[in-house]
């Protein structure tokens, strides 16, 4: 049983690898930057990313129960989100964003958002 | 008690193990003088007589769940609702303990409709969070939430036993586990005052109402709450779904109890990284889904509850 739950786990993965490979995510700038944050097992990972101001996070529900991604303080809140599906937000001020799944509340993450004028800088 | 040896199940002993054969069905629930007994054992299955009211739960059916764990969970509640129907005693009604649908579409709803009618029994239902995805909760309440309150939560009487159907899965907190929220508590205060304390008290609701297992979120943050208010009762009988397995507690007078699930089953706590759906053996499948008998007798102290798998 684990194992075929093992098996499962991995193609899964592999398809969702591929998937973010061949696919153009929107994007809100040229500059803007992307980051992922899988959901899978009950949990979102990474719990925890940092990005800078003006990356677009995209959650990917990786599993067969549906998920809700919605920000503690209702920055954000996804529509439930099937195997598969996809919910972005593009985080464009500094700071921290706690969120949660709001059909599994025990479900927390977290985005950090940098400034982003240190990369602008460098550019 | 020696008088009732001969009258389990409804009738016989013979009866009787008819009906424990199907468990994985839902769980039958006597109520025998006030408090619930699960009719783990044939001798507290005997305990039922016709003469009694009988319920039966079932729980998380989940139409629309597709994937490996189960291609086919309408087709496991036709057959769960098949067994229901081939039942010696009858019924009086179903209490259906939510996840009546998996993604809440309308469709879900009228394939689970179209199938739990073929029953022809009274359904009293309460949500799972898998029922109000719309976040308003307006396609559940529109279809079963006449005559209730606040998210669709309500009580009825039936053979001088009160029943409370609780709504836990709206308006969750982050970090948190189930919520009644202070409104649904205020209520169910106010439902139970004046209600004499011999009077036998069933709460059904989806999630459950103790801790199970409460870093899966198997638990109810305010629970304690709506427990104190219950605490005076000589017999409380607390049904919840939710865990797609089979638990139960005894505290007191309150006899907690979870049934399995139409649908797929999920792992014991802590046995897997997650509660996702666990895929078994096709042919171990219908010994882990079910529903759940109960019967109440009059003069007697415990409810009477058998889990019944869709295959032994």
């Amino acid at each position: 049983m684990t194992t075929i739950a093992g098996h499962m786990r991995v193609a899964r993965a592999l398809a969702v690898a591929v998937f973010a490979t061949t696919t153009a995510l929107p994007t809100a700038s040229a500059h803007a930057a992307e980051t992922e944050v899988k959901i899978d097992n009950f949990a979102f990972a990474p719990h925890r990313v940092v990005v800078k101001a003006g990356t677009t996070v995209t959650w990917i529900n990786d599993e067969d129960i549906p998920h809700r991604v919605a920000s503690s303080t209702k920055l954000f809140k996804s529509n439930a989100l099937d195997t598969k599906d996809k919910f972005s937000f593009t985080f464009t001020t500094p700071g921290a964003y706690e969120y949660f799944c709001s059909l599994h509340p025990h479900m927390t993450g977290t985005i950090v958002v940098e400034a982003a004028s240190g990369s602008r800088a460098a550019q | 008690m020696s008088s009732d040896h001969d009258h389990g199940c409804g009738v016989s002993r013979r009866k009787i193990l008819e009906c424990m054969t199907w468990a994985g069905t839902g769980v039958l629930w006597t109520i025998a003088g006030g408090t619930p007994r699960s009719m783990g054992i044939i001798g507290e299955a005997e305990a039922a007589e016709s003469s009694g009211l009988t319920f039966l739960q079932i729980s998380d059916s989940h139409v629309g769940f597709d994937k490996p764990a189960n291609p086919n969970a309408l087709g496991t509640l036709e057959e769960a609702i098949n067994k229901i129907k081939t039942l010696t005693v009858k019924p009086s009604f179903v209490i259906h303990t939510g996840d009546i649908t998996h993604l809440s579409k309308p469709s879900e709803f009228d394939d689970a409709d179209r199938i739990i009618s073929q029953a022809r029994l009274d359904v009293h239902y309460v949500p799972g969070e898998h029922d109000v995805l719309d976040g308003d909760v307006k396609l559940y309440r529109d279809r079963y939430g006449r005559g209730t309150k606040g998210a669709g939560w309500y009580s009825f009487d039936a053979n001088g036993v009160h029943f409370i159907g609780l709504v836990n899965v709206v308006d969750l907190k982050a970090g948190g586990l189930g919520n009644l929220g202070d409104d649904q508590l205020e209520w169910l205060e106010d439902d139970l005052k004046g209600r004499s304390a011999s009077t036998p008290i069933v709460v059904f609701a989806h999630i459950p109402l103790w801790s199970v297992y409460p870093q899966w979120g198997w638990g109810t943050d305010d629970a304690a709450r709506a427990l104190d208010y219950l605490k005076r009762f000589g017999s409380v009988t607390v049904l919840n779904g939710h865990i797609h397995q089979i638990m139960q507690k005894v505290e007191g007078n309150v006899t907690f109890h979870t049934a399995m699930s139409t649908a797929f089953p999920q792992p014991a706590p802590g046995t897997a990284p997650s509660p996702g759906p666990m895929k078994v053996a096709d042919d171990k499948l219908r010994s882990l889904l079910g529903v759940t008998d109960v019967t109440f007798k009059r003069g007697q102290q415990r409810l009477a509850i058998i889990d019944q798998p869709l295959k032994g």
